[in-house]
């Protein structure tokens, strides 16, 4: 654990995991995102803010081509992962998913065990060989999504039992499963209330020592707290990108400046 | 730990995404299979669908076409009015077996006369070439134009129905090898009649308007007392069901206080909806026929049958489309000081009235289509008569459905009444599909505005 | 005075209601209709409804009535020996009413005078070919005591038509002259109306109550009849059915139930994989353009009568099953079995259980879709271990509910599954069903009040009970499901 602050400091040195280079995302003939340029980096922690309807989301669902379930989205631009580009015609955007992960607004657990919930994605990726190595990784996921001491007990409970916050920390844990390299949350404490937004967002933190995260707020508090890189979008503009710190307290652009004092959004 | 942390079970193998992984085909190959499965459970329930249709178009288009021989008769005036005075109630007096030596004679000669050879057939057969419904239809003639007695007039008449048969590719010289009611010799006979443009196929209007015919002569057979047995019925229905399930749907929707009796009520309706239909032929048979006295056999009593069948639907649709009229619409009604009956009339009711019709045609189109309880209040009885126009009491009058004609024509035991079957069943989906596209076409020129 | 003519005399007594009644409102509102409590047209309503509703009422009271009143006092001509028995009773008044009406039948066509039947003596007259002149067709030859009663009962009932008329008409002039004294300007007519609207659709929404009552009482009714003459026990646990016209039959039950069961069994095997893959399909693969041209052609298949579906199991479904399965196998040479009614009922009903899984597919939230997609599943995965468990309990009403449908089925078992009752494994042998069953007893030529008859009331009450258990628990499974998902 004595290594969080090398982390810490090490972060502007790390390369970037994904980079997405004149992104546009059309939803028939409306144009959502207007030419995003930007680098997410590993072990960090990158945050989305905007306000409502700003396509911050949208982008997020970029990122691991979730916008592929709408029928009339086109995404055009490149977004590479690790030098990859993930809508090249030879990605199987269900192989891309096991690599960037993602958790929801709501909470989501599916209708299982707990156990069942967390094993879902090492079973159909095919991640372990036998019960015991299953085993070892739903231990390790509720452990990293910090709920292992709550339900170690009862593990074959369905998921849909557990609290609000519980229940978006199974999700989390679901997601780290797979063991994924980059791991979008879009919103993921707009559902919960103030003391499982807490642990939750310590949780957030703790993520970024194995995984590059992004999520998308319409906190700016939240932001502040648990991200190093901030991003701000505006009607589909990606308005401002830099470091939070600098975001939050010395903006370039006057439009994240009028939105971070309160006076647009 | 830390070394466990390093070879983590779990740990996916850091592949490029740009190459499908061994295991990733595997799993799209399952994908495609299920979406195979899928995709054939649709195509299977289609082609079933397509096969039946196909076969009932086959085997009963026929039926709108039957063989007629024609052939000049001449009407003796000593035969058929032996009194002479051209007096009907004396004519009745000929029977359909007088009628019937003249038609046959007069067949006999026509043969003759055509010079078609016919000595290698013994006579009984060439008589029985002719339907045994042609004598009848001639005395009609007759009888309704006694002038025509002493001229020589040309008619035409139903082939028998194995000869009918034979013109439609049903009987074939095999099959009458094996067949009493037809011989080798008469399809023969009747090739060389062709030949000679005495027999010939031709539409068939008898079909829609004929009532139904004994077992010796499918050929006769026709649909027109179960087209006005239906007819009945359907209007019928309309009467009663639609008034009692848009009243009840309106007493449901807007004015029933919320207690235990209404839920009793909602409850019932809901069940009834899924009360099998043999159900209400007992409940007809029972309460109607037995307790009640209604005839047997009548439109009336096949009509009340069918209205509390339809009326869970009508009751069902009727307050989906109460339902949907927007509060705001009740709202504004009330607020200019309407009562909510005028509120309910004025206002509510018009507005959902296209969600009604839409929902008692679609009531109405599987009543028109219903079976079982029609056979236990006696609708599959032989009716030979057509039933009397509707103010002549005729909806007391025993009648027929067309699906239940469809069951009793299906159950005779002369193939040529599968034919028949196959005809009626083809009229049936004719009513259907027109009542269905007019609730498609409803439902498209009312689409809500809201 | 007939029902009819008496119906229009009230209708036109209403309707000449509503104009006074509207007229009179007009005049004492001194032609300003503002001063009137409500629109003048309410005051013609109100006069209207008094002038028919108390008549119609007592009209409809009569005809339930009029003919119990009228059969005591005739009976009383009848033997001591018939009067005692309940259905010989009945038997004889119904000869009763046929030679009456015979009689009224004749005197129209002039076959016989007033004076005539009068004086008519059954020893001395054969009535019954009399009658058969004039169209009317009587079972036996008619005893003078039938036509004593048959005349007295002719009497009674023109008697009673008479009063009857009288009175309706009495109370429709009363109706509409009290209205009309009521009319004032401070009169609530609109109210009143009101009231009598709402009570009309009040009593239009018992109807679906009085239909249950109607067949609960009806099967339950001969049921007990049935019973009587039937031991329970050997119905709902013999393993014979046997029915004999001259007596002895054996009525069990137990054959009947393991051919419908095994007939629902097969429609199942059919229709629950076809249907749900279809129902897969639609609501998760197929296009919204593909969806909206597919799911109305799944449905036209439950639009198509079940007496169509009964004819092609006869003639196409079962000669193709015999043909290519039982006789090679040596499984049997009958085109009617369990499996050509089976297979059928199931293409029948998977357009039912196909929408019914779609609706309850499309009810499984999207956010599981999603969690399942986020994480690299595929959409076959995410069915099959995410959507599907979800709906599971949906999807099991579902399947009850379609297995009500086909054990009540009966066109297509009485056309394609046979007739004989037996207790077989062998999928391609005909049996028969309760449905069936129902039908050839209640269509046959047996006397109704004998067993062999009246034990298709039993069995319609038993497939009403078994059918109603199946849908209420279908309903309050999926209603479980619902509010887990709201």
């Amino acid at each position: 654990m004595n290594d969080m602050r090398t982390v810490e400091r090490a972060v502007d040195n790390t390369e970037a995991r994904i980079t997405a280079r004149d992104v546009q995302v059309w939803y028939g003939e409306a144009q959502a995102i207007r030419d995003v340029n930007i680098d997410i980096p590993d072990k960090a922690v990158t945050a989305f803010i905007g306000p409502s309807g700003c396509g911050k989301s949208t982008f997020l669902r970029t990122l691991n081509r979730m916008n592929d379930t709408i029928p009339i989205c086109r995404v055009l631009g490149t977004i590479e992962l690790e030098g990859e580009n993930i809508y090249d015609k030879r990605v199987d955007p269900v192989q891309l998913r096991a690599k960037v992960g993602m958790v929801f607004q709501k909470p989501n657990p599916f209708p299982k065990s707990i156990y069942d919930n967390v094993a879902y994605g090492p079973r159909i990726h095919g991640l372990t060989r036998n019960r015991a190595e299953l085993d070892e990784v739903v231990e390790q996921s509720l452990r990293k999504a910090a709920l292992w001491n709550e339900v170690k007990d009862r593990l074959h409970a369905p998921g849909t039992g557990l609290s609000g916050g519980q229940q978006q920390r199974l999700c989390i844990a679901r997601a780290v499963a797979t063991s994924p390299e980059v791991l979008l949350m879009d919103e993921p404490c707009s559902a919960l209330d103030p003391i499982a937004t807490a642990q939750v967002e310590e949780l957030i933190d703790e993520l970024r020592s194995n995984f590059s995260v992004v999520i998308v707020t319409h906190s700016m508090q939240q932001a502040a707290r648990v991200s190093q890189k901030t991003a701000f979008f505006h009607l589909g503009n990606l308005v401002e990108q830099g470091d939070t710190s600098q975001i939050f307290t010395n903006p370039k652009d006057p439009r994240t400046e009028a939105y971070i004092t309160g006076r647009i959004g | 730990m830390s070394d466990t942390t390093a070879t983590l079970p779990g740990e996916p193998k850091r592949g490029s995404i740009l190459v499908a992984s061994d295991r990733m085909r595997r799993r799209n190959r399952i994908e495609g299979i299920f979406r195979w499965l899928g995709l054939t459970a649709i195509v299977a329930s289609l082609s079933v669908l397509a096969l039946m249709l196909f076969t009932i178009f086959r085997d009963g288009s026929s039926a709108f076409f039957q063989a007629k021989l024609s052939f000049p008769v001449t009407l003796e005036a000593q035969v058929l009015d032996p009194a002479g005075n051209r007096s009907r109630d004396e004519m009745v007096k000929q029977t359909t077996v007088t009628y019937g030596k003249v038609l046959e004679g007069a067949f006999l000669a026509a043969l003759a006369e055509k010079g078609i050879q016919t000595a290698d057939i013994p006579e009984k057969d060439i008589r029985t070439m002719l339907s045994k419904a042609g004598p009848g239809e001639l005395r009609a003639r007759v009888l309704a134009e006694p002038g025509l007695l002493g001229q020589t007039i040309e008619v035409t008449v139903l082939a028998g129905g194995r000869i009918d048969g034979y013109l439609k590719g049903r009987v074939t010289m095999q099959s009458a090898e094996r067949d009493g009611n037809v011989t080798t010799e008469q399809l023969v006979l009747a090739d060389r009649l062709k030949d000679a443009g005495m027999l010939g196929l031709s539409w068939n209007w008898n079909f829609l308007t004929n009532p139904d015919a004994s077992d010796q002569r499918p050929e006769a057979a026709g649909l027109g007392v179960a087209i006005i047995g239906s007819a009945f019925m359907m209007v019928l229905v309309l009467i009663m069901c639609v008034p009692v399930g848009v009243a009840s749907s309106i007493y449901l929707e807007e004015f029933a206080p919320k207690n235990r009796f209404t839920d009793l009520i909602e409850v019932n309706i809901a069940n009834l909806a899924a009360v099998p239909s043999i159900v209400y032929g007992i409940l007809g048979l029972a309460i109607f026929i037995n307790f009640a006295g209604f005839p047997q056999s009548s439109s009336l009593v096949g009509a009340l049958v069918l209205s509390l069948q339809t009326l869970p639907t009508v009751i069902i649709a009727t307050r989906a489309s109460i339902r949907a009229v927007p509060p705001s619409i009740r709202d504004a009604a009330l607020g200019v000081g309407a009562s909510r009956m005028q509120t309910v009339f004025h206002h509510v009711l018009p507005l959902a009235m296209p969600g009604i019709l839409t929902g008692t045609i679609l009531g109405l189109a599987s009543a028109l289509g219903e079976t079982a309880p029609l056979l236990l209040i006696g609708m599959v009885a032989f009716v030979s008569n057509h039933p009397s126009g509707p103010l002549d009491g005729g909806i007391l009058d025993p009648a027929t459905a067309l699906p239940v004609q469809v069951y009793s024509w299906a159950t005779r035991s002369d193939p040529a009444f599968i034919e028949r079957s196959n005809g009626a069943i083809i009229v049936l989906l004719v009513f259907l599909l027109a009542m269905n596209v007019t609730a498609i076409l409803l439902r498209r020129k009312f689409e809500r505005r809201w | 005075m007939t029902v009819l003519l008496l119906l229009t005399i009230l209708a036109v007594l209403a309707a000449a209601g509503y104009v006074l009644g509207r007229r009179r409102a007009l005049a004492v509102a001194g032609g300003d209709p503002k001063q009137l409590h409500s629109l003048p047209g309410f005051y013609g309503w109100h006069t209207a409804i008094l002038a028919f509703v108390p008549g119609f009422l007592v009209l409809l009271l009569w005809l339930v009535i009029q003919p119990l009143v009228i059969e005591r006092g005739v009976a009383a001509h009848l033997p001591e020996s018939v009067q005692a028995d309940p259905a010989a009773r009945q038997l004889a008044l119904a000869d009763v009413r046929r030679v009456a009406s015979g009689l009224d039948v004749a005197l129209s066509q002039g076959a016989l005078t007033e004076g005539a039947i009068a004086a008519l003596d059954a020893s001395a007259t054969d009535l019954r070919a009399k009658l058969g002149e004039v169209g009317v067709a009587l079972g036996a030859a008619v005893s003078p005591e039938v036509l004593a009663a048959a005349k007295d009962y002719r009497e009674a009932t023109a008697r009673a038509a008479t009063l009857r008329a009288v009175v309706i008409i009495a109370l429709a002039l009363g109706g509409l002259a009290w209205a009309l004294k009521r009319i004032a300007p401070d009169f609530w007519a609109r109210n009143r109306v009101e009231k009598v609207v709402l009570w009309l659709l009040m009593l239009a929404s018992l109807i679906a109550i009085l239909t249950t009552i109607g067949i609960i009482w009806s099967m339950l009714s001969e049921s007990i009849n049935f019973f009587r003459q039937y031991p329970i026990g050997d119905f709902f646990f013999g393993l014979t059915w046997s029915p004999k016209f001259g007596g002895g039959s054996e009525l069990g039950f137990i054959p009947l139930f393991w051919g419908t069961i095994y007939i629902t069994v097969i429609a199942l095997l059919v229709a629950v994989p076809l249907g749900l893959f279809a129902a897969i399909y639609l609501a998760e693969y197929a296009s919204k353009r593909t969806r909206s041209w597919i799911k109305p052609m799944i449905e036209v298949i439950a639009g198509i009568p079940t007496v169509v579906y009964g004819l092609f199991a006869l003639i196409t479904v079962g000669p193709f099953l015999r043909d290519v399965f039982a006789q090679p196998f040596g499984l049997g040479s009958s085109g009617s079995s369990v499996m050509t009614a089976g297979v059928v009922i199931g293409i029948l009903n998977i357009p039912f259980i196909s929408s019914l899984s779609d609706d309850i597919i499309n009810a499984v939230p999207q956010s599981l879709r999603d969690g399942s997609f986020g994480i690299g599943a595929t959409r076959s995965e995410t069915i099959r271990q995410v959507v599907l468990p979800a709906a599971l309990p949906g999807i099991a009403g579902a399947i009850l509910m379609g297995a009500s449908r086909a054990i009540g089925e009966t066109m297509i078992v009485v056309m394609g599954a046979g007739a004989a009752a037996k207790l077989s494994l062998n999928p391609f042998e005909a049996m028969t069903t309760m449905t069936v069953k129902i039908v050839g007893q209640l269509t046959g030529d047996t006397d109704f009040h004998s067993p062999e008859t009246l034990v298709a009331f039993a069995l319609g009450m038993t497939l009403f009970v078994i059918t109603l258990c199946l849908n209420v628990l279908a309903v309050w499974i999926v209603r479980k499901y619902r509010e887990q998902y709201e």
